[in-house]
């Protein structure tokens, strides 16, 4: 029933919005422990709306540091839920979501938010450009949002363009005239690099990558993929990367079929529309 | 703080858009201000149309209608007052000086000012000003002529030019005193007053031309010509109406009252800034109704920026969940999109005002020859401030509704890119 589905999801981002405005919970100091995994998922439950039908079920999940981490899922298997909820824009309603031993349920949303822009890089499937920011604002933004990476950044290669200018030339986006193009003139390779030297920019512990190589035709996601591991390893940041691409898994440390573990079981009739992958 | 500069680039980006929101307000703003500079001004040149006369003294009617014809030459007074009774004003001993008016005649649309000498040294306007002259002197033979400088300027007079006065206020063959015509002896300098609307002459010549036109025609056989006019005595029977200067302020009332009770003849005496501020508040109907209308063009103006932000606002999710990615907080989103229409207000209002004293600079003579406005370009006044501040809170209320959306928008939308 399309209808009873509209209604259901607006409802649900009603809820999300709601959720988002009122977790509060006591704004601890974050400190990265030097040790212990990168990402701890316990017993986490997750649903949109009180009375709809779980999401998300995991009882447990880790991610150790600089760990290159598969999660395959097809469409609607909670993957977005997943990644949302590791980024810190949702929070679980059972559960416990803990990114380098800090639980993000116990923080309110300011607080996750900060969090994200000092240790989580973050890649979207396509369009991850600003459009009207040139290749360097860019790959500066969380730079401007976080002191942490502005100060890791600088640490790195002394001067914050230096580092965005290191970055970009370890992902082959060195030629000159091709950092003056506007952004929207780059090709989808392109554009991904560039988000993948922003998600890295000041060495988050985290990356995450949303089907980062599903605009990418089979070799350049290959090459794509090269890439990003390296970068990874050089700055030590563990990787969590979603596809429905299976192929691709045996690149990756460890993978993890989400349709499997997940035990909400009929995430898809969740009311969530398909990503449009 | 990354946010200003992020709303700067995003408005660059979008500068087509943006230039056109900018202009609609910035035309707007002009205009409101425009509407108040010019609302200020007709006021101000209002008020100063006479200054230094404490009282204007007519036939018994009401004091708009006495100001209308006296000073602004509009409409015809009902009756005139004896030079019996105007000798009688002048004679008191707190009046320092009285300037009679005669009026009745017409020249080519303007209108014909018996006077004296006194006039040109007793009129003053816009505080204190006094009459001078553009060209010649004052009058000194019977059938001398001082122009206004618009009667001038339309009619295209220089000195020494012969005119023929109309009786009454049309122009027909048969009603003018075309056997007496008169020599134009001086033009005053503009005033921005209906003093640059009067052709002015003496009141002996007003009472020549009028000999042997009693009943409001030439008799034929008893009109003089000029020679036979200069030999008799041309002292006035009666005047339309006189102003009044008094040797101190302080017996402006008991003067006041004294003409109003006067035995001998219906008489009425008006203080012109009363008379004025009651005349402004007729006008001020209309006045206050043209500023309320442009604010309104300004609230469109604003209108058609919240339609500029609310359409650019869905091509921009992807944008915000960007942003949101990389760790700005919804609020951010929020100062983002507040912060784009704060700009373009600001923009716009500053492109209004720049707007505004180019088109100043440019009308200012073109408004004061044809409405004798002066519009003088002075530093903005406390009320310009005012509105413009008000428009700028405007501004931000309007932007106020696209950023609440992107707020609302960022939090249910999250990480996730609704393309």
């Amino acid at each position: 029933m399309p209808a009873r589905r509209l209604g259901r999801h607006l409802v649900a981002q009603w809820t999300r919005a709601r959720a988002a405005l009122t977790a509060t919970g006591p704004a601890v100091a974050v400190a990265a422990a030097p040790v212990g995994p990168v990402v701890a998922l316990r017993d986490l439950r997750f649903r949109w709306r009180p009375d709809e039908p779980e999401v998300l079920a995991l009882d447990q999940l880790q991610v150790a540091r600089g760990e290159h981490l598969f999660i395959a899922g097809p469409s609607g298997s909670g993957k977005s839920t997943l990644l949302g909820l590791l980024a810190g824009v949702n929070v679980p309603q059972q559960g416990s979501v803990q990114v380098l031993g800090q639980a993000l349920e116990g923080l309110d949303g300011a607080a996750r938010d900060r969090f994200r822009a000092r240790h989580i890089g973050y890649i979207f499937q396509m369009f991850n450009l600003i459009p009207y920011l040139s290749i360097l604002d860019n790959v500066l933004l969380p730079c401007r949002f976080s002191a942490r990476r502005r100060a890791r950044a600088r640490a790195r290669s002394g001067r914050l363009v230096a580092e965005a200018h290191r970055l970009l030339a370890h992902l082959d986006l060195a030629a000159p005239d091709l950092l003056s193009r506007p952004v929207t003139a780059l090709s989808v390779g392109q554009q991904q690099r560039v988000a993948a030297a922003r998600a890295l920019i000041g060495a988050p512990e985290l990356l995450i990558a949303d089907e980062p190589t599903s605009a990418l035709d089979s070799d350049r996601r290959q090459a794509f993929l090269r890439l990003l591991f390296d970068e990874c390893r050089a700055s030590g940041s563990a990787l969590i990367f979603v596809s429905h691409d299976t192929s691709l898994a045996g690149l990756f440390d460890r993978s993890l079929a989400l349709g499997a573990v997940n035990q909400a079981g009929s995430a898809t009739a969740a009311g969530r529309p398909a990503p449009a992958a | 703080m990354p946010i200003l500069r992020l709303a700067l680039l995003s408005l660059w980006n979008r500068r087509f858009t943006a230039l056109l929101t900018l202009l609609s307000i910035a035309l707007s703003v002009a205009l409101l201000l425009g509407v108040e500079r010019v609302r200020t001004e007709a006021r101000a040149s209002f008020a100063s149309t006479i200054s230094g006369t404490d009282l204007i003294v007519g036939a018994r009617s009401g004091p708009i209608q006495l100001l209308l014809y006296a000073v602004f030459r509009i409409g015809n007074p009902t009756n005139n007052i004896s030079w019996q009774s105007y000798q009688e004003i002048a004679a008191q001993p707190q009046v320092a000086w009285t300037v009679p008016l005669s009026l009745g005649d017409s020249h080519r649309g303007f209108r014909v000012l018996g006077t004296s000498l006194d006039y040109f040294e007793h009129y003053r306007y816009a505080r204190g000003r006094a009459l001078t002259f553009a060209r010649g002197q004052p009058f000194a033979d019977l059938y001398d002529a001082v122009l206004g400088a618009e009667v001038a300027r339309a009619l295209g007079y220089r000195l020494d030019d012969a005119i023929v006065i109309a009786h009454g206020a049309g122009d027909v063959t048969f009603a003018r005193h075309a056997d007496q015509p008169f020599r134009v002896a001086g033009i005053l300098a503009r005033t921005g007053t209906p003093v640059d609307r009067a052709v002015h002459v003496s009141l002996a010549a007003i009472e020549a031309i009028h000999i042997g036109w009693e009943g409001g025609a030439p008799m034929p056989g008893r009109t003089v010509t000029p020679d036979q006019a200069r030999r008799m005595d041309l002292t006035p029977t009666q005047i339309t109406a006189a102003l009044v200067g008094l040797k101190s302020r302080i017996a402006t009332f008991a003067m006041q009252r004294w003409i109003n009770a006067y035995r001998e003849e219906a008489l009425l005496a008006v203080l012109p800034g009363v008379a004025l501020s009651e005349l402004w508040s007729l006008v001020a109907v209309a006045e206050q109704a043209l500023l309320i209308v442009s604010g309104f063009v300004v609230l469109v103006g604003l209108i058609g920026m919240l339609t500029a932000l609310l359409i650019g606002l869905d091509e921009r999710r992807r944008e915000l969940a960007i942003l949101r990615s990389v760790g700005a907080r919804p609020w951010q989103v929020l100062a983002l999109i507040i912060g784009e229409a704060l700009l373009l207000t600001l923009l716009g209002l500053l492109t209004g005002v720049v707007l505004l004293y180019g088109l100043l600079a440019a009308g200012t003579v073109l408004v004061e020859g044809r409405f004798g406005l002066y519009l003088e370009l002075r530093v903005l006044s406390a009320q310009e401030w005012r509105l413009l501040t008000a428009v700028l809170a405007a501004g931000l209320l309007v932007g106020f509704i696209p950023a609440w959306r992107a707020y609302r928008m960022s939090l249910a939308d999250g990480l996730s890119l609704r393309v």
